[in-house]
């Protein structure tokens, strides 16, 4: 009976003891972090694809917690309903932007683009890319090697083995930049998703000049400026060579697609142009 | 006989057209000379449109220390200056000039008589190698006059001369060597001269036995220089090899071969020294390789800078019929060219055809663990871990694993059973460390 007594009054002490200590550590070493950010992180998609530009979703909801404003934080995966879901949490209200995908702005498929030489290596964009200009004349084309596909972690983007262009499900883009950062041709954007999904851009990157573009590529584009003069919001501009349309002015009225004489100008996603009368007669 | 301790490979060896003389490429009717064809800033053009430039004449400045002049190798009206397309595809700034006649500057002494007496000073010499526009012929191309002046506080012991020419099928080097044996060892005491070194050493493989009798003679009248005969391995003429085999020294990992009190120059450079030096003429020209299982003339040229590769094939009897793939220097380091609308570089030392059998890679195997890349790996790095790596974009135990110490061989893609890729992922590793440890700075 003692010994029991015994036991149990030195265990209470050593209990009693060791909790005082471990209160005083505890408090001594506590890192404080805010609940708000194990919320944020449950309501973000937890893709952890970085796209956002922080290190993963936990990262991203620390940055959303303490950063003033939710000005310039965007989850691409998620998109304006998960950042309403984050600023609910936050008590703020969410910045409004509009969604983007990926374009990939090259247009050369084998009809268009001749091949001048055959490569044997690894099939690997950036290796092919650091060994020489590719199997076309255009030095600023598509390998088609897929180092893109391999990036992307939602299944979005595949090269197509026809065309040799890689090509992008809008449906599962969700336009987190991995492809961005692995084309080493730096051939795809991130554009605006435009309203319908419609969007025009112009689907090469070559700056050569006209004749030696014109010479290695069908559609590429040739800087004749014929968009840049015909555009009447601004929206065109020509520099090394290459027109590009700025997604932010483009109110997708389609006069650059019509002049352009290469092809080199792309629309997606509209309705086909009514055939004027006049030409049917 | 004396050679590196780690690793290496011997390849057939191939040298079709050894003992061929060195003929004169003919000029064609335009040549394009690329503003850069060294490691460095581009150089930056001194002439325009319509200008008469002679032979030998400054058409390109450097531009920074690390940076070489480039000059005019034909006399003519310069047409433009515009971009070019190089071996690999890329366009980069020429000067195209239309060749009127063959005027040399006046500066330029073109008698055979050989000069040995060289009593300028130490900095008149490198002062005239770097307005030369000399860099390293072995095929890095690095200016020679960086080479030439150590940074302070660190003083040479030995110059090394690399004529090991370890290459399979190149034999510019050792047609050289045969034809101006004398010259190069002038060359050799000039750059003795500008290091203050007392000793010097040629190294050369024992596959070129006539070469190393011929310079074992004449040596025997320059104080200081030896000829090391070496053992035929691939790659001794890597720098860090070349200093192992001849003086037992390793060079440490990250460091340069100054740091054990070496400095090593191609033979080709030392004879463009001897020119430049001894005759003010600058680098306009250089002994090219043409070669292949099948080519009808295999052979040994001397071509001005900026004359198309295709027309000096055509010289040399054509491509052969059965060609799968031109290859721009040896079969080890070489790279495929595109097309032969390519101009010469400093940096070509030879143009090699393939068979088309020969010149398909085969298909890619598992690797089966059995560590044939490590033992060949010249700087004792794990090739198939590095590989793995990469395939995985591990780049700091890339860096850990001293990928930056890879000097692309190519052994243990040569030797690998499977054939595994192995050079090209752990190229790609490397350059990929290499602008990471960049951005750190």
């Amino acid at each position: 009976m003692n010994t029991i007594v015994l036991a149990l009054i030195i265990l209470g002490l050593v209990g009693a003891v060791s909790s005082i200590i471990l209160f005083f550590v505890a408090k001594k070493f506590q890192v404080f972090e805010d609940v708000r950010i194990a919320q944020v992180e449950e309501a973000l998609p937890a893709a952890n694809c970085g796209g956002c530009g922080f290190p993963g979703c936990h990262g991203f909801a620390n940055a959303c917690v303490s950063a003033p404003s939710l000005d310039g934080l965007l989850c691409p995966v998620g998109g304006n309903q998960t950042m309403q879901k984050v600023a609910a949490i936050m008590g703020r209200t969410a910045v409004e932007s509009a969604p983007t995908v990926a374009v990939v702005r090259c247009g050369g498929t084998c009809d268009h683009r001749p091949r001048t030489s055959d490569y044997d290596g690894v099939k690997h964009c950036f290796i092919a890319h650091n060994l020489y200009s590719g199997e076309t004349g255009c030095s600023f084309g598509c390998l088609g090697l897929g180092d893109c596909e391999v990036a992307c972690e939602f299944d979005a983007i595949h090269v197509n083995p026809i065309t040799k262009l890689p090509e992008v499900d809008e449906e599962k883009c969700t336009s987190c930049g991995a492809c961005v950062k692995a084309c080493p041709k730096l051939l795809i954007e991130l554009r605006k998703k435009g309203p319908k999904s419609r969007r025009i851009y112009v689907s090469c990157r070559n700056e050569d000049k006209g004749h030696i573009a014109r010479k290695s590529c069908d559609v590429g584009c040739i800087a004749c400026g014929k968009c840049e003069k015909v555009c009447p919001h601004g929206a065109i501009t020509i520099s090394n060579n290459l027109a590009f349309i700025n997604d932010d002015a483009c109110k997708l009225c389609r006069k650059c697609v019509e002049v352009c004489p290469t092809n080199a100008i792309v629309e997606l996603n509209f309705p086909p142009r009514k055939v004027k009368e006049e030409s049917l007669v | 006989m004396k050679t590196f301790k780690m690793g290496g490979i011997h390849p057939s060896e191939n040298k079709l057209s050894a003992g061929r003389p060195i003929q004169l490429a003919n000029i064609p009717k335009q040549v394009v000379i690329p503003l850069s064809h060294y490691i460095g800033n581009p150089s930056e053009a001194v002439v325009k449109k319509g200008d008469f430039v002679k032979v030998g004449q400054l058409i390109g400045k450097a531009n920074g220390f690390i940076s070489a002049n480039v000059h005019a190798s034909v006399s003519g009206k310069v047409n433009k200056i515009d971009v070019q397309l190089d071996a690999s595809g890329y366009k980069r700034l020429a000067v195209f000039i239309d060749v009127e006649g063959d005027e040399w500057l006046e500066t330029i002494d073109r008698t055979p008589t050989i000069i040995s007496e060289c009593l300028l000073s130490r900095e008149e010499i490198l002062k005239k190698i770097q307005d030369a526009g000399i860099v390293g012929l072995g095929g890095a191309t690095f200016p020679a006059h960086v080479k030439l002046s150590p940074p302070p506080g660190k003083k040479a012991e030995i110059l090394i001369i690399n004529a090991v020419e370890c290459e399979s099928y190149l034999t510019c080097d050792h047609q050289l060597m045969l034809e101006k044996g004398e010259e190069i060892l002038i060359g050799v005491s000039i750059l003795m001269r500008v290091l203050d070194v007392k000793q010097a050493a040629i190294g050369i493989e024992n596959n070129k036995k006539d070469a190393i009798a011929h310079l074992s003679k004449l040596a025997e009248k320059h104080t200081g220089i030896r000829i090391e005969a070496l053992k035929v391995q691939y790659p001794q003429g890597g720098e860090k090899q070349l200093i192992d085999a001849i003086i037992q020294r390793q060079v440490p990992s990250g460091r340069i071969p100054i740091e054990v009190g070496a400095v090593v120059q191609n033979v080709g450079t030392t004879f463009a020294v001897y020119e430049a030096v001894q005759k003010n003429k600058p680098m306009i020209e250089r002994v090219l390789t043409i070669t292949g299982k099948e080519a009808s003339n295999p052979g040994n040229y001397l071509v001005r800078l900026g004359i198309y590769l295709a027309s000096v094939v055509e010289q040399a009897g054509g491509v052969p019929a059965n060609t799968g793939k031109i290859v721009g220097g040896g079969p080890m380091m070489g790279r495929s060219l595109m097309n032969l609308n390519v101009p010469m570089a400093k940096g070509s030392a030879g143009i090699l055809f393939i068979k088309a059998e020969e010149s398909l890679r085969k298909p890619i195997q598992n690797c089966i663990r059995c560590t044939k890349c490590v033992r060949v790996c010249p700087m004792g790095l794990e090739p198939f871990l590095l590989m793995n790596q990469s395939e995985r974009n591990m780049w700091p135990e890339m860096e850990k694993n001293r990928v930056m110490d890879c000097i692309e061989c190519g052994s243990c893609s040569y030797t690998c059973p499977s054939n595994r890729p192995l050079l090209d992922y752990i190229r790609f590793g490397k350059t990929t460390v290499g602008s990471i440890i960049r951005n750190r700075k």
